[in-house]
């Protein structure tokens, strides 16, 4: 090889812009505005409000927010763990409908069930009065459990976020080939024992995965602790923006947040590069499961409906019987306009965020290299970031972009542009696309994956561009997982309330804001059916789960054609 | 006449990593090639660079006289006119038949797209499936559809990437036999890829013998097999041994079959050590000759036996034979030479 011939490719790099290379790169790096903003304030110097944040608080926010990662990792893991054994290696009346069942608390967001629990259990709830009933007890006789407690907290973010280290424990059960396990019950190892010395450490990684998302939405809750009265980061860096008016401390606040959640990324990368090591053998036949009889069989149902019946069934039926109460109120009121403005603002940042993954998956997918995964990997933590921090790093660049703007265009023609990025939908939009960016992408690349590489060869030497290849044979391919994409999305923004609640224009409510205003305000069963919207919106997800990791068992599907 | 395809003396490679070393091969218009190698010669990614997948590293190709690739540039594949076969067909799974064939010619006016439709469907023996989802064919089939569609906007040079390999082996020469006469019908270029020198003896006119990423010989199937260009080709194609021998006349070389004559490979003079290849069907069975040897193995092959012989000297040479030719294991049998052409290479030391 020529030494001018070995330059060249290095100079087509330098001399033609690469679209693909270069609209992924872009779109990164807008995406990580925000965490890069929040970071950003690291560096900045303490302020009188953040030394005095320091003095007073700080050691009650973390303080807090540890007891709350610690109760809610023991209370998904003593769930999870369980159930998803249940379910997947043993046999007994109802398993099947368990097996979707148990994820359904999914669907309940935790402010939701928080406020919910907090009307059925308080001094005036249907459970208080029955007891007060039957026992003839009065006012200050008894002593009751305060669900507004931080052990509160505690049990509602266990009782919805569980599903995560479920699904994933379970999916790792199911995985796990029957030759191991098979093996270590010719060498003598029962059930019990089988699943403490074989399963469970095979499972660790995935359990752990499972476990770190979890803990990533505990850290990000906003609506429980502050409904709760409960001061944590999300809360405070709240108190200290629009109750301290200091942007500037609310961001430094965010950053020592995020160093929570990058030890939990840290410790979700490492436990899913460790999982691969763990498949030795590739042979997968049809589970056997431990027929359960007697108690065993009884314990096994009881166990796996307590979460069902606490994490979804009872708060749903509440939030049912509330809105049955005030259907007249909320027919008449705006719960119409609320649904129209959830839904328009769910299917736009839907569209993008499953335009922008494709744009990235097709993009990695032609043009594979350092830069481009580093691009990707980064765009997609957006998952793992509390929709308060996003809010936070969205609205400081936002808002000073709309003040240089409308300085410069009131000095130079004497208009004034106002809040362009900042005050409107854009921000919105943005914000959720920075958060939702990992459901889209996750989703469209496992679509983009099933697609042979000899399918673009092919489309290509028939004439076809990069771009039509990817609108005329990706993209009717993969409809599915489009399809799929969007819906989820769809749904993650319907639920959303944090980044909503800071960065919803004057005078525009969803859904979720309006359920979150009404119970603070304690108008608990005028909220019920936003709520109940809500809920039922977050069951959709729950089914096309239940459906992909059904047929996911490797040697149990795959007829991709 | 004029050449369609000329590869002037390539490397390809991915990064600093080059898997193709200075290949050179041109196809005439309406001819046949084939890159025939073991898996990991580079034959698939020499395909892939003239296809305009893989950029080249130096040298360059032509496609009718038109310069495609060269270093720091490379036409994409979507403008080179040039069709391929892929090895798991790569059929568009939301498309019919019909439409899978239509893609390369969407541009076409309705009528004659449909017509070339059905004159391929009927060229590929599939008239009636055209309303058919591609998982609804078997794989024969599919292949069938594979080609079709390939061929569908008349390209200037077709590709085929081991369109066999996962097809029955029975069933591999007949196709290959059967593609070669769509293509010599649709007066189309052909370059095949694959492993499998039968396939490669079915469908070429010329054939490249690759290994580590050279083409160590661009020949016919003929010249290959009788005339080796070196001992790794030998050892590649069909089956026999080299017998050790010596040089000694000009056109003379003295072995254990005793003296035979033959071209004597250049810088080689009397008394120089050389390896002589013994094909099967070089040597017949003679109950006359006073060559005598042991038979050592036999392995029936329908119409004749493949014997393993054992020479005076010690060394084995195998020997075909018509099957009424029956002779037990230990059993000592008459041999005569019979060549046609000598191949002989210098010994490595």
């Amino acid at each position: 090889m020529t030494p001018a011939a070995a330059t060249f490719p290095a100079l087509k790099v330098l001399s033609r812009p690469d679209p693909w290379r270069g609209g992924v790169v872009l779109a990164a790096l807008l995406l990580a505005l925000p965490v890069l903003v929040v970071f950003s304030f690291v560096f900045a110097p303490a302020g009188e409000v953040w030394l005095h944040l320091k003095q007073t608080v700080l050691q009650e926010y973390i303080t807090n927010s540890l007891v709350l990662l610690l109760g809610v990792g023991v209370g998904v893991l003593a769930i999870g763990i369980p159930a998803a054994w249940m379910v997947s290696l043993c046999e007994f009346p109802g398993r099947r409908l368990f097996e979707w069942g148990l994820l359904l608390p999914m669907a309940m967001p935790a402010y939701i069930i928080a406020y919910t629990y907090t009307g059925m259990l308080d001094f005036a709830g249907p459970v208080q009065t029955q007891l007060r009933d039957w026992f003839g007890w009065g006012y200050g006789d008894y002593w009751f459990p305060d669900v507004r407690s931080l052990p509160g907290a505690v049990t509602m973010l266990s009782l919805v976020q569980y599903p995560y280290v479920y699904l994933l424990s379970r999916a790792a059960f199911l995985e796990q080939s029957i030759c191991v396990l098979e093996v270590s019950r010719t060498l003598g190892t029962g059930p019990w024992a089988g699943f403490a010395r074989v399963a469970l450490p095979l499972a660790r990684p995935a359990i752990i995965t499972g476990l770190s998302l979890a803990l990533m939405e505990t850290l990000a809750d906003y609506g429980t602790v502050q409904y709760f009265g409960l001061a944590t980061f999300t809360t405070g860096i709240f108190r200290t923006w629009f109750g301290l008016g200091d942007p500037a401390a609310a961001a430094q606040l965010s950053a020592v947040l995020m160093s929570f959640v990058f030890v939990l990324i840290l410790l979700e990368r490492w436990s899913r590069r460790r999982a691969r090591f763990h498949h030795t053998s590739t042979r997968y036949s049809h589970l056997p499961r431990y027929q359960l009889r007697g108690w065993r069989r009884i314990g096994a149902i009881v166990g796996c409906s307590i979460p069902v019946l606490f994490g979804f069934l009872l708060p749903a039926l509440q939030l049912g019987a509330w809105a049955v109460d005030t259907v007249d109120a909320w027919l008449k009121a705006d719960f119409f306009h609320l649904v129209a403005n959830s839904l328009m603002l769910a299917a736009i940042t839907a569209v993008l965020a499953v335009a922008l993954a494709l744009l990235m998956a097709y993009g990695r997918r032609l043009r594979s290299s350092r830069p481009v995964d580093l691009a990707v990997r980064v765009a997609s933590m957006g998952y793992a970031v509390p929709g308060t921090v996003i809010a936070v790093g969205v609205i400081l660049p936002f808002a000073w972009l709309d003040n240089t703007l409308d300085a410069f265009m009131r000095a130079q023609f004497d208009i004034s542009t106002g809040l362009i990025l900042s005050g409107t939908l854009v921000a919105l939009v943005f914000a959720y696309c920075v958060r939702f960016l990992a459901v889209s992408l996750n989703t469209v690349e496992a679509g983009l994956g099933k697609i042979k590489p000899s399918m673009d060869d092919a489309a290509r030497c028939l004439g076809l561009a990069p771009r039509r290849v990817l609108r005329e044979v990706h993209m009717p391919i993969m409809r599915g997982s489009l399809l799929t994409a969007l819906l989820l999305v769809f749904v993650d923004v319907l639920k959303e309330l944090p980044a909503t609640l800071i960065l919803r224009p004057f005078n525009f409510n969803t859904l979720a804001v309006r359920t979150f205003e009404l119970a603070s305000d304690e108008r608990l069963a005028d909220s019920a059916s936003a709520a109940l919207a809500i809920v039922l919106a977050g069951i959709v997800p729950v089914i096309l789960l239940s459906r992909t990791i059904g047929r996911s068992r490797p040697g149990h599907d795959q007829t991709v054609c | 006449m004029t050449k369609l395809l000329d590869v002037e003396n390539i490397d390809v490679g991915y990064g600093n990593h080059t898997v193709v070393f200075d290949a050179a091969l041109h196809l005439t218009k309406g001819a046949i090639g084939v890159l025939l190698g073991p898996s990991g010669c580079g034959k698939t990614t020499l395909l892939r660079a003239i296809a305009g997948f893989e950029p080249v590293q130096s040298g360059r190709i032509l496609l009718a006289g038109d310069e495609v690739s060269r270093p720091g540039w490379t036409l994409p594949p979507e403008k080179r006119q040039v069709g391929m076969v892929f090895q798991d067909f790569a059929l568009f799974p939301h498309l019919t038949v019909a439409d899978n064939i239509a893609f390369g010619i969407r541009r076409w006016p309705s009528d004659k797209r449909a017509a070339r439709v059905q004159e391929l469907l009927q060229l590929v023996g599939l008239p009636q499936y055209g309303k058919n989802y591609p998982h609804a064919l078997s794989g024969g089939q599919q292949q069938r559809v594979a080609l079709a569609r390939a061929l569908a906007p008349k390209p200037r040079l077709l590709l085929l990437d081991e369109p066999f390999s996962s097809m029955d082996v029975e069933l591999r020469e007949s196709l290959a036999r059967e593609v070669r006469t769509i293509l010599k019908h649709e007066g189309i270029t052909g370059l095949m890829v694959t492993h499998d020198q039968f396939e490669a003896f079915a469908i070429a006119d010329r054939i490249a013998v690759m290994h580590g990423g050279r083409i160590l010989q661009w020949d016919t199937a003929y010249n290959l097999y009788h005339q080796p260009a070196d001992r790794q080709v030998a050892d590649f194609i069909g089956q026999g041994v080299l017998l050790q021998g010596m040089v000694v006349g000009e056109t003379m070389v003295e072995t254990p079959l005793g003296p035979i004559a033959g071209k004597v490979p250049e810088g080689c003079r009397k008394g120089c050590p050389v390896d002589v290849l013994i094909r099967p069907d070089d040597l017949m069975l003679d109950p006359a000759s006073a060559l005598q040897a042991e038979v050592v193995d036999k392995a029936f092959r329908g119409a004749v036996f493949l014997y393993t012989l054992r020479l005076p000297s010690g060394a084995t040479v195998l020997c075909q034979a018509p099957s009424h030719h029956d002779h037990a294991i230990g059993e000592r049998v008459g041999l005569r030479p019979d060549f046609d052409h000598l191949a002989v290479f210098p010994r490595r030391e």
